[in-house]
């Protein structure tokens, strides 16, 4: 057996590989000051991580996930490329909104649980203000004819991006041939035959899942 | 009160459901809150996703405005937490543990599987908006040339819902 405190030659780094921090001797930082000082930078205090993912809460229409990955990959440098492709795998997988999800991920990552509040009610504070702004004037004014003619603009093109948002989801899905039928069949007892959603899910996982499962054993 | 726990209710059961996010959840929400609890009519339904698009944010915020316009401040503050909360427990649970189950074949086979379903539940969304909105032939005209447009180039959204705002005050759609 390995002694628990002498750490194997071969795999010297395996009880750091969940650690986000770059470690004190990365290549071309020598002194320990100078890492540490870099180590600081990028490791984000609760203040930052609210204010980061509030300028991404703001920035986007439609859909923020683009702007997350730019904050955190690109401006921040919180994380790499491929962290951010990794952490967003889960976010993805489960249900619920995926940007929610991600700011829990790197908020727990850099301040645990008080990182996973700060982050997300970061998120979700500006909009939510702005939003509850729009509802009181729609309140007091929605009934106009001109708020209502105005909405129903809106309401035509947000159908319009909607469509063009499924049509790109469904170019982007594998196998087309094989699974385009199963989003034929969620929209038509969805659309059409206004079947309960928890059981259209339940029954198209099932299926749908299992055409997958049979898919990737045969590789 | 029972109302607002009501609302926490109706959504955090949606929030296990929503693969896709709360755009692909669009069409139950509708069941939910228009067909069931008669606690929005259609028109108001419509009326809240075209201002959720027209505001910045993630797209669950249509959300805070169905909790808003039910039950208040409260309203909106329980269905936001409701969609959010349950689901971020979870993976606050979960993200240590997903380097191990990341990759396994019946992980793959899930996020494999749902996809098509997720598109399905987006054009069902769709639909729901057009039906609800009621939407004339010039108005069906607007959103083919949305859907062209906005597969074509790169327009930031927001173009988009003011050139809609403006066809919309000018009494053209």
């Amino acid at each position: 057996m390995v002694k628990v405190c002498q750490p194997m030659p071969s795999r010297p780094n395996s009880g750091w590989k969940n650690r986000p921090e770059t470690p004190l001797t990365a290549p071309g930082k020598k002194h320990p000051w100078g890492a540490a000082i870099d180590e600081a930078k990028i490791r984000p205090d609760l203040r930052a991580l609210f204010l980061g993912f509030s300028s991404v809460g703001l920035s986007g229409f439609g859909g923020v996930l683009p702007f997350a990955r730019r904050m955190l990959v690109e401006e921040k440098r919180w994380m790499t490329a491929e962290e951010f492709n990794a952490q967003l795998g889960l976010c993805q997988f489960l249900p619920g909104p995926n940007v929610v999800n991600l700011a829990v991920v790197v908020g727990k990552r850099y301040r645990g649980l008080a990182g996973a509040i700060a982050a997300p009610v970061g998120l979700l504070a500006g909009p939510f203000v702005i939003v509850l702004l729009l509802a009181m004037l729609y309140d007091r004014y929605g009934n106009l004819p001109l708020a209502l003619s105005m909405l129903r603009g809106i309401a035509a093109v947000g159908c319009g991006l909607l469509f063009a948002m499924a049509w790109r989801m469904g170019m982007a899905l594998k196998h087309k041939a094989v699974f385009l039928p199963f989003t034929v069949l969620t929209a038509a007892t969805i659309a059409g035959l206004r079947w309960p959603m928890p059981a259209v899910m339940i029954a198209g996982l099932l299926l749908s899942g299992g055409v997958a499962w049979w898919k990737l054993g045969r590789k | 009160m029972s109302l607002v726990l009501e609302l926490f209710l109706a959504f955090a059961l949606l929030s296990f459901i929503a693969f896709g996010g709360a755009t692909a959840l669009l069409p139950e929400m509708h069941r939910v809150v228009v067909e069931n609890h008669h606690w929005l009519d259609d028109a108001t339904f419509t009326h809240l996703y075209a201002i959720a698009q027209a505001a910045p944010g993630p797209n669950v915020l249509v959300v805070t405005l169905i909790g808003w316009e039910v039950a208040g401040l409260l309203g909106a503050l329980a269905a936001t937490l409701a969609m959010c909360l349950p689901m971020s427990v979870v993976i606050y649970l979960l993200i240590d543990r997903w380097e191990g189950f990341a990759g396994k074949r019946w992980q793959k086979a899930i996020s494999l599987g749902v996809a098509p379903l997720a598109v399905g539940l987006v054009f069902s969304g769709a639909t729901l908006i057009a039906r609800s909105a009621e939407l004339g032939w010039a108005a069906w005209l607007l959103v083919a040339l949305t859907v062209i447009a906005n597969l074509r180039t790169t327009l930031h959204p927001l173009w988009f819902i003011g050139v809609g705002a403006t066809l919309g005050l000018l009494g053209l759609v």
